[in-house]
């Protein structure tokens, strides 16, 4: 075993992870540590773009944007962040210039714009064009123009090791602590890859900047290494999970592959088409059609298929035609996407309009953290020394539904106050000891794992947790389907607890971090399925057809989940509200939930029509 | 009632896709922890019409032999983790469909050369990024930072554009003969990521980056090859970049 000591530690190399490494390793010194080569991580298949209102096509504010931000997320967004990230915007798109991002260019040499979903001018008249691109790869040039300037900056990264556990001054799984009393996060255990070995982080400020976790889903845009393992961390410590029932569904991934095709192509110009050529869009969405918000464009896909009008032998998807636009302007600014759609299945976009259907790409819900990035322990009480940004925390920037291209800009806003907030933290706090046995869990675990003679494959529990929520927890939820899907991760977490791999060896052993990685996917998997059994209406990414509208009165208001011992109390800080008093018992824990208000400042929730 | 349902999975197989078929693959295995010397294994699984090399691999693992060892990530070729030899040739495993390879015969998979391997198909990369990190892969700049966004024409972006699209998955160093006897060259990535800033109208550094390149392991042991070219999965065309590169050395003009 080694240990180090770090004023700043960060878990994830994509966007938010480097964008506050950037922040911090100039400050203070700071160590990141990823489970993969920092450009593998997932930010670089984020493909469309980066809205900010630079104004540099058209007329546009970064007001406007807020509105789009809060009216997208189906108005369980919170509107004070909303409303910095889209200030910040701007700063953020001219950082990542400066750094070297190549951006496609105007005429006149600005950064060029274009339309993306939900992104409108003057609160809802028309598309306007604000997302700032390259080509159709903006995540993979952020992701190497943020590794490249770590580079630069010489940040000190640990790649391959996994982190597998948050050590903190108390386990709120095990009991709540009382208000006044602090709680720290400490350090962090990670396992090298390479060689087995067990690493202790003692830290004065840890980031979680993980990602999301869209390996619960079979069918998603998401990586294989997507599961959810910071959120999962944080979860089993006793931190709350906030909105985890909100999950993004992006409507036009390559039917059967789950492989995502940018919505820039519909901001360029695409159609969804139906099996009778309609453009069926216009009926869900008169105003901006194919670029209404990605909830709305999932649901009517959805709906066209279940009403018979799919397309393909099984009529199991829609069409996402092309091929009215010019081939020249399809190689300059969709290259990527045209090849996966020719390479995966072998469809040529000039001329054959691509099967699509939607993919589980999003997590709108994570670790809940205020705007400078502190994680919350509770609806409003901060963890001390432990920071979340990026797809892992839940702000709330996206509310119920994000909107096209704010996730790049959640990562660069959020990731470099994270890397501020954390840093300043660390100048002024000491290093709180650790405990004796900080590892003890985490071998435990390891060592139990691989030593486990026979049972169940990994591979077996996962594909059935993938298949049960996919089918029971997907664009369209009932009470009854996410009743079956609850008593089938009931059913796979017990038999988790049997699985066995078949590599017992130390170096390299993916088989063993496979069923770690499959752990968290089920914790999470179990908190999304209990909330979404609790949220009795619909709303962005969750739609109850038992329940089919929105319901202001005993819904706005952001879940929180909590996993408590069984002897707990059924609520955790005194601000239950009456429609969140739900409680699930499991084998040795319950999940508790609660809720947290949100923030409204400019707009009061309307109806949402595009 | 029983023929029905074992009726059932042909029926749902939609009409026009490719069949359903065996394939065999020729993994070669290493590990450390098991002596010295490295073999090779065979499996055959059954795939269907679309599946790539790396659904043969997961198949391997995932239901036959779990200690079979490999990176992945994306698995759709933007994040360059699953790099390999496949019939003798750098591919991405995701990105590689198997019946483009002849799945009639037995497909071999192999790690890439040049590297360390590690396990399996898993090789040391750090080699490889050292080379990256050498030739300053950042953008180099002297006075003041504008108060907005440097101005670039369409044009100039477009100078650098075929090599803004790398992925760093090593397929093209690693199939370098020049890399595989040289392990000090380096390599036609790092000379990728090179261009990519010495054309980039916004950038300063060119001349520090040439000075790099002009060593003894540098542009000049490129033998023009163009295996280079051939593997890059992005489609960048790795060999004229290299070419640019010693011509701006020579002519100084970039």
């Amino acid at each position: 075993m080694q240990t180090h000591q770090y004023d700043v530690v960060i878990v994830g190399a994509g966007g938010a992870g480097m964008r506050a490494a950037l922040e911090a390793s100039g400050e203070v010194r700071t160590a990141v540590i990823s489970k993969l080569y920092p450009t593998r991580s997932h930010t670089g298949a984020a493909q469309g773009g980066m809205c900010a209102a630079l104004a540099n096509v058209e007329e546009d504010n970064w007001e406007w944007h807020t509105f789009d931000t809060v009216k997208g997320g189906d108005y369980l967004v919170d509107q004070d962040a909303a409303e910095i990230m889209a200030k910040e915007a701007i700063d953020a798109v001219l950082d990542l210039e400066r750094m070297g991002l190549p951006f496609n260019r105007t005429p006149e040499g600005r950064i060029d714009q274009r339309r993306f979903g939900g992104h409108t001018r003057n609160h809802g008249e028309a598309a306007v064009r604000r997302s700032c691109y390259a080509a159709d790869r903006t995540g993979h040039m952020i992701l190497q123009t943020l590794y490249q300037n770590c580079v630069k900056q010489d940040v000190e990264f640990f790649n391959e090791f996994y982190v597998l556990d948050l050590i903190t001054t108390h386990d709120l799984s095990q009991g709540d602590v009382p208000d006044d009393e602090d709680v720290h996060a400490t350090g962090v255990v990670a396992y090298d890859l390479q060689t087995g070995e067990i690493h202790v982080f003692q830290a004065k400020s840890i980031i979680f900047a993980t990602g999301g976790a869209g390996k619960i889903f079979k069918t998603t845009s998401n990586a294989h290494t997507l599961t959810g393992d910071g959120m999962a961390l944080a979860l089993r410590r006793g931190f709350p999970l906030e909105d985890m029932e909100f999950f993004q569904f992006h409507p036009t991934g390559l039917a059967g592959l789950g492989i995502l095709l940018s919505e820039a192509a519909r901001g360029e110009g695409a159609i969804l088409r139906n099996s009778e050529g309609e453009r069926f869009m216009e009926r869900y969405a008169p105003t901006i059609k194919d670029l209404a918000p990605r909830d709305i464009v999932a649901r009517s896909m959805a709906n066209e298929v279940r009403e018979g009008r799919g397309c393909g032998p099984n009529k199991d998807y829609v069409l996402l035609d092309l091929t009215h636009l010019e081939p020249a302007h399809i190689d300059a600014k969709l290259p990527d996407i045209t090849e996966f759609a020719r390479t995966y299945l072998g469809i040529e976009p000039y001329t054959e309009p691509v099967p699509v259907y939607p993919t589980a790409h999003y997590a709108m819900g994570g670790i809940p953290t205020n705007v400078d990035a502190e994680v919350l322990r509770d609806s409003h009480h901060v963890v001390k020394g432990l920071y979340a940004a990026g797809e892992v925390a839940c702000v709330s920037v996206h509310g119920s539904n994000r909107l096209g291209t704010n996730s790049l800009l959640d990562i660069n806003v959020f990731g470099k106050r994270a890397g501020r907030t954390a840093a300043a933290y660390a100048r002024t706090a000491s290093f709180t000891e650790l405990p004796e046995d900080a590892a003890a869990r985490t071998v435990a675990q390891l060592d139990e794992m691989r030593d486990r003679p026979d049972g169940d494959r990994v591979a077996d529990v996962r594909r059935a947790l993938q298949e049960t929520m996919d089918a029971n927890a997907q664009v369209f939820r009932t009470g009854e389907s996410l009743g079956q899907a609850l008593t089938d991760i009931r059913e796979l977490q017990a038999r988790f607890r049997t699985v066995s791999v078949q590599d017992k060896g130390r170096m390299f052993n993916t088989d063993l971090l496979e069923a770690l990685e499959l752990g968290f996917l089920l914790d999470i998997a179990e908190v999304t399925v209990v909330a979404a059994i609790n949220r009795k209406e619909s709303r962005g990414g969750h739609y109850r057809e038992d329940f089919p509208k929105r319901d202001d009165t005993n819904y706005m208001l952001h879940t929180m989940t909590y996993r408590r011992p069984p002897s707990a109390p059924d609520a955790v800080d005194g601000t239950v509200e009456e429609y969140f008093d739900h409680v699930e018992e499991f084998d040795g824990y319950k999940v508790v939930l609660g809720s947290k208000s949100v923030t409204q400042t400019r707009y009061e929730p309307m109806e949402r029509k595009y | 009632m029983t023929a029905t349902l074992e009726d059932a999975p042909a029926a749902e197989q939609p009409a026009g896709e490719i069949p359903t078929f065996d394939v065999t693959l020729r993994v070669r295995r290493y590990s450390p922890e098991n002596g010295e010397e490295s073999t090779w294994d065979e499996f055959t699984v059954t795939a269907h019409g679309t599946d790539r090399v790396l659904d043969a691999l997961h198949m391997i693992k995932w239901e036959k032999d779990g200690s079979l060892t490999f990176r992945r990530s994306c698995a759709h070729g933007v994040c360059g983790s699953d790099a390999m030899r496949i019939n003798g040739r750098n591919r991405l495993a995701c990105k590689t469909l198997l019946k483009d390879v002849n799945p009639d015969k037995p497909i071999t998979v192999e790690p890439i050369k040049g590297l360390p391997v590690l396990k399996d198909l898993v090789v040391d990369m750090e080699p490889f990024f050292a080379s990256y990190r050498e030739i300053m892969p950042f953008l180099i700049t002297h006075g003041n930072e504008p108060s907005r966004e440097r101005i670039q024409s369409a044009e100039q972006r477009e100078r650098f554009d075929d090599t803004t699209k790398c992925i760093l998955c090593a397929a093209c160093t690693s199939s370098c003969p020049v890399f595989w006897t040289d392990g000090q060259y380096f390599g036609p990535a790092a000379i990728v990521n090179a261009h990519r800033f010495i054309f980039d109208s916004r950038d300063d550094g060119a001349t520090q980056r040439l000075e790099i390149l002009n060593d003894k392991e540098g542009v000049w042991r490129c033998r023009t090859t163009f295996n280079c070219t051939e593997a890059c999965p992005r489609g960048i065309e790795v060999t004229k970049a290299i070419a640019e590169v010693k011509q701006a050395m020579i002519t100084r003009a970039f």
